[in-house]
């Protein structure tokens, strides 16, 4: 048992803090500090420079682009990124179905789509939840029936983060409703420019336009575009699932965000003290940090196959995303809490034609109001922890 | 909407606490002060005096001996026992069994038994779980077959409370196991000197000795002490679950309990000062109390509301927040004495060991008591059961 | 960064569990429990002749030159067989006090005597008004010719009745609550002047209130050096800390385990308990809250050769952890069994009360957040 990092990891280290800071676009750097919304060409700046650096894809094999990486590399990798807050690249294309393209697509689908995900070029949205199917994603009912060389493709995805920006989008589709509905799902990859698909924005609480339902209308998909075998879907979504075994837990990002909460904690003066000489606040800062150590050496027990009695059960993911996400919360509730009255003021949301200027009150409150409702999503989203409950009692404790 | 109280109940309110200032004996709270076990004849001596006073049993309709009261007035009479700290009255056979005869029984039955419940001349306990029988109270198993003018009774009963003391025993047993688990369970009354009954104690992890498990051997019971119709026992046994309204969140003991760990937080040290005067522990003494406000509040809607008599699902929201509440009690008390949470009163007494107290003589309470309230979720009715009550009753899920 | 065992560690992980299996059970710990000792001296030999007694120890004393992860391992086993001989007392706390601050002379003479088995220690650290406050010292040791006179009264002193050898912790100047004029004194328990009063302890252990009257002591008994004895305690009682958390580690670990066999077999509306998703979901979040306290844990006893403050915020951190996990895997484990659960007669209820007590032990979760935030603040 040892903490230090090998002299290598430790230049490596060294490497990406300076790339980091020497590299990262200072207009985003900007924007994140006056928590502006950020526009999709700024998650591309970012993704092209991480491409020219030959870093966009630290988890692909280095024959696709990847960059050949140890677990250790990756890790120190996410942990400056998040110490730095750069902007989140979104894992869509890279993380979710790149892994999938590779053990699964036809060659001509990685030759033509890996590339242009990776540049950035295309910019992918994920068609899983429905309406009808969010925890229990399985009984998705959006059907894909066969007409000739191409799919015909009818109903509706919900939940879909930055369709409004998509060209493309990976669809969970059934294509045989007679079966046991895991067994009827396909793989789909759809042009969003296809006729027949309208997009409509969801406005969620903290009044930011992110996610959207998607409607598919006798949407034509040319059969080349099923990833796989046809109602072999699920298992090759089910893979991607548990691919990523650390990072789940979000802790740079986390860490980053207590460094603030204590420097805002520290400015914010209250009955002629400082926020963070306030005792009850102190301590619940003082918990956050302890949970989130917590959760920091379990990233990296998981990182050195030290986790769940050194099964490997595949049940990793799921404790860290449990926690992580309760943590972010956590951090976004405190920063509430920290601002005050100031949290009253929205990020999002019309502007009455009578308002000022936004920031009101101090400038770190600002958004403080929107994140909070916004990271309530954290222990909804890609798979809620209730059912990340679910697959630790079966794969783990045999329930 | 109005939170005075009527002067009569002002008046009533005073009587109350007149009587038992005059009448409760000091010597038992010298006892619980210094957390001595309380003897059978302890509990005896208090329900005596309430017996004689016509006080006993406030349920009670005035025929079978109650004092005729309102339901604001027996709310009050329990809040004035729970401030002054009095012993409390058993409650198996004044609350638990009495409301089924009166309803259930026959003639012979309550002429024969509610005047001895009243007297306290009989010690009743409660033949309820069984080993295999907990949550699922009624899947037991216990069979009564029926045998001329006898049934033979063979089998187990287990959380026995006080069985030790008892003279009888009131149980829920199986005399049909066809058809719904429910359908086939008989109620009835047993004596306790009847051959083939044993009582095994079960020590538990505080260190007390109050439950026990009560075993069966070819027991024959007269017919004559079946209450009511044979099979119909679980409909009498869940009738009187929701019976008494009140008192069942305790309110008045945590209030008083409260008041008890303010001033050990007073008289204990934390660097020099007083323990009350460090922040974060009196922050959680404060959110103690103020979830105790909120259940008292619960429970005054409950009792207050004059357009049932019957709480409901009310219990079972009491009842857990009710049993949260006294474990963080137990809770907080454990943390402020900081290390004499350590000596155990009910440990091995062996020849190297000391004689108790070790430490302050209010720190003695609080290791044993801490562990012994976990039992309050558990008990009548596991807070998981309550859940599934409520979640049936009053969401409809 | 590397959290695997060495050969090593494995080793003493397979020894002790292989003891606990033979023989400490339940039933062969109560029996231990309610003896008029209250402590196997057979055990404690045992542990003396597979070693362990050794682990922490230097070569030159016949140490086995073992890391904290060493003792870890075996604290974590022990916190699993609910084990009630003094090994943190003596081998973790009063040993590790020994072998920090001790002089050569005083580590000749009495380390050696731990390794054998010979002599047990117990520290005397607390007092009744002084909670975890290890500065707030009332007992006072005066200099005298060639030595020293302590008097004061020490609380609750883990192994008291059976220890031999007491470290002390008195004071030689400044006020109650200074750090400054704190000394560590080797005592021997028979010196004139000491009485004791032994009890049981609720977790099954045994203490002692101890007082000291006009207590002579040598020169040679003063550990460290004068006034200035706190650096040395602290860096002690932190590694004692990382102990007991090993210790509650493993002692969750059964508790699940247990309670996790449990929910399979008990059966209430005709399936067994752990169908339920209301079980299966606690059942997870007490596996997530053991993980933590692993990972915590394992952070602690990594930094506690770190630089002072790297140290104490580690261990605090740990230590106020383990004390939320503890209680509430405790609690958790108690509640699911139902009323089995409140006997004397599962072992759940004994490592509940186990777990209870290790966070009231040197600081609760209360006491270490501050102490993090103090820190990191």
């Amino acid at each position: 048992m040892d903490l230090s990092f090998s002299e290598k990891d430790f230049m490596f280290r060294e490497e990406v803090r300076e790339f980091i800071r020497t590299e990262y676009p200072g207009d985003l750097r900007r924007k994140m500090k006056q928590g502006k919304e950020f526009a999709k060409e700024d998650f591309l700046c970012w993704q092209r420079v991480l491409y020219n650096k030959g870093w966009a894809a630290p988890s692909w094999p280095v024959e696709y682009g990847g960059t050949g990486w140890s677990a250790t590399q990756r890790y120190i990798f996410q942990e400056e990124l998040g110490q730095a807050a750069t902007l989140n690249i979104l894992p869509f294309g890279l993380k979710m179905l790149a892994p999938v393209l590779m053990a699964y697509g036809s060659d001509y689908q990685k030759g033509y789509f890996l590339p242009r995900i990776l540049t950035g070029q295309d910019w992918w949205c994920q068609g899983y939840s429905e309406p009808g199917a969010g925890s229990d994603l399985a009984s998705l009912r959006t059907s894909a029936v066969k007409d000739g060389d191409e799919y015909v493709v009818n109903g509706s995805k919900t939940w879909t983060s930055f369709a409004q920006w998509a060209d493309w989008i990976f669809c969970l589709v059934r294509t045989n409703s007679m079966v046991k509905k895991q067994a009827g799902i396909s793989f789909l990859l759809i042009d969003m420019k296809t006729p027949g698909i309208t997009v409509r924005p969801i406005i969620t609480i903290d009044g930011m336009h992110e996610v959207n339902e998607v409607f598919f209308d006798n949407v034509r998909v040319p059969i080349k575009n099923r990833v796989g075998e046809e109602n072999m879907g699920w298992t090759y979504a089910k893979t991607l699932l548990s691919h990523e075994r650390t990072g789940t837990a979000e802790v740079p990002r986390s860490k980053y965000g207590i460094t603030s909460l204590k420097k805002n904690a520290r400015k914010h003066i209250s009955n002629g003290k400082s926020l963070l000489e306030d005792e009850y606040l102190s301590n619940k800062l003082a918990q956050l940090e302890i949970d989130l150590l917590a959760l920091e050496y379990s990233d990296l027990r998981v990182l050195s196959d030290d986790f769940l009695g050194k099964k490997g059960t595949g049940a990793e993911p799921s404790i860290l995303k449990i926690k992580g996400s309760e943590i972010q919360q956590r951090v976004t509730e405190l920063a509430l809490e920290i601002t005050g009255y100031a949290g009253f003021s929205s990020l999002g949301g019309p502007l009455p034609m009578e308002s000022n200027a936004y920031p009101t009150g101090p400038g770190f409150g600002f958004g403080a109001g929107s994140e909070y409702f916004n990271m309530r999503k954290s222990t909804i989203y890609g798979g809620s922890n209730e059912i990340q409950r679910n697959i630790i009692a079966k794969t783990v404790l045999g329930l | 909407m109005d939170i005075s109280i009527a002067i009569e109940d002002v008046l009533f309110r005073e009587e109350v606490r007149d009587f038992i200032q005059e009448h409760y004996p000091s010597y038992l709270h010298d006892k619980i002060a210094k957390s001595e076990e309380l003897t059978k004849e302890d509990f005896l001596v208090w329900h005596r005096i309430l017996h004689k006073k016509g006080w006993i049993a406030p349920s009670w309709p005035k025929e079978y001996g109650g004092p005729g009261w309102t339901s604001v007035q027996r709310f009050i009479f329990n809040e004035e026992l729970s401030a002054a700290g009095a012993i409390t009255t058993m409650p198996f056979s004044l609350t638990m069994l009495a409301p089924v005869l009166m309803q259930y029984g026959n003639e012979k039955q309550r002429e024969y038994f509610l005047p001895r419940i009243l007297s306290g001349e009989d010690w009743w306990c409660q033949g309820y779980s069984e080993p295999g029988a907990g949550s699922d109270l009624a899947s037991l198993r216990m069979p009564a077959v029926r045998d001329g003018d006898d049934y033979v009774v063979n089998g187990s009963k287990t959380w026995t409370t006080f069985a030790q003391f008892a003279d009888w025993i009131f149980c829920l047993v199986r005399t049909n196991s066809d058809g719904k688990k429910q359908m086939g369970i008989s109620f009835l009354l047993i004596d306790m000197k009847t051959p083939g009954i044993t009582v095994r104690p079960i020590r538990t992890l505080d260190g007390g000795y109050d439950i026990n498990e009560v075993h069966f051997e070819n027991v024959r019971v007269p017919i004559e002490n079946l209450v009511g119709e044979e099979n119909f026992g679980w409909t009498y046994a869940k009738a009187l679950l929701s019976h008494e309204r009140g008192g069942i969140a305790d309110v008045a003991r945590s209030e008083v309990a409260i008041k008890a760990l303010r001033k050990i937080a007073t008289t204990e040290l934390s660097d020099g000062g007083p323990l009350i005067e460090n922040t974060i522990f009196s922050k959680k003494i404060a959110e103690l109390e103020i979830d105790l406000l909120a259940l008292k509040y619960l429970e005054l809607r409950a009792v207050f509301n004059e357009k049932s008599d019957d709480l409901g699902p009310n219990v079972s929201i009491l009842k857990l927040k009710g049993s949260e509440v006294q474990q963080r009690i137990g809770e907080l008390r454990l943390e402020a004495v900081g290390y004499y949470g350590f000596p155990f009163k009910y440990g091995p007494q062996t020849s190297n060991t000391a004689i108790f107290p070790v430490g302050p003589s209010y720190t003695q309470f609080a290791g044993p008591s801490y562990f012994n309230l976990r039992k309050t979720t558990i008990y009548g009715g596991s807070s998981e059961i309550q859940r599934g009550i409520v979640a049936k009753s009053v969401l409809g899920l | 960064m590397d959290f695997s065992f060495s050969e090593e560690q494995e080793l003493y992980r397979a020894t002790v569990s292989r003891f606990i299996q033979n023989q400490y059970g339940l039933e062969a710990r109560q029996k231990i429990v309610n003896s008029d000792l209250g402590m196997s001296r057979e055990n404690w030999q045992q542990f003396a002749d597979l070693g362990l007694l050794a682990i922490p120890f230097a070569e030159e004393y016949g140490g086995l030159e073992g890391s904290a992860v060493d003792t870890m391992v075996v604290m974590e086993e022990f916190g699993r067989g609910l084990v009630i001989e003094p090994y943190f007392e003596t081998v973790i706390f009063s040993g590790g006090i020994l072998s920090i601050g001790g002089s050569n002379e005083q580590k000749q003479q009495y380390i050696p005597r731990i390794i054998s088995g010979e002599c047990i220690f117990a520290t005397a650290f607390a007092e009744s008004q002084s909670r975890y406050n290890l500065a707030d010292i009332k007992t006072t040791a005066k200099v005298r010719n060639g030595g020293f006179i302590l008097n004061g009264k020490k609380s609750v002193v883990w192994a008291g009745p059976w220890a031999d050898y007491l470290i002390v912790t008195a004071r030689t100047s400044g006020s109650q609550f200074d750090e400054k004029g704190v000394s560590l004194f080797l005592v021997d328990k028979n010196s004139e002047g000491i009485s004791l009063k032994n009890y049981p302890t609720i977790d099954g252990g045994r203490a002692s209130e101890i007082s000291f009257e006009n207590v002579e002591l040598s020169d040679e008994s003063l550990l460290g050096h004068i006034d200035d004895g706190f650096d040395l305690l602290e860096a002690a009682v932190d590694r004692a800390r990382a102990a007991i958390c090993a210790e509650a580690v493993g002692a969750m670990k059964a508790l699940h385990e247990t309670t996790l066999d449990y929910v399979k077999l008990r059966e209430q509306f005709g399936v067994p308990i752990g169908n339920f998703q209301v079980i299966q979901h606690r059942m997870v979040d007490m596996l997530i809250a053991y993980e933590e306290a692993v990972s915590i844990t394992y952070m602690a006893t990594l930094h506690l050769d770190h630089p002072v403050e790297e140290r104490q915020k580690s261990v605090s951190a740990a230590k106020a952890k383990i004390g939320q996990s503890a209680r509430y895997i405790g609690q958790e484990a108690v509640q699911i069994h139902g009323g089995m659960g409140m006997t004397d007669e599962l072992n759940v209820g004994h490592y509940f009360k186990r777990l209870t007590m290790i966070d009231v032990s040197l600081g609760n979760q209360d006491y270490h957040v501050r102490r993090f935030a103090d820190l990191t603040q």
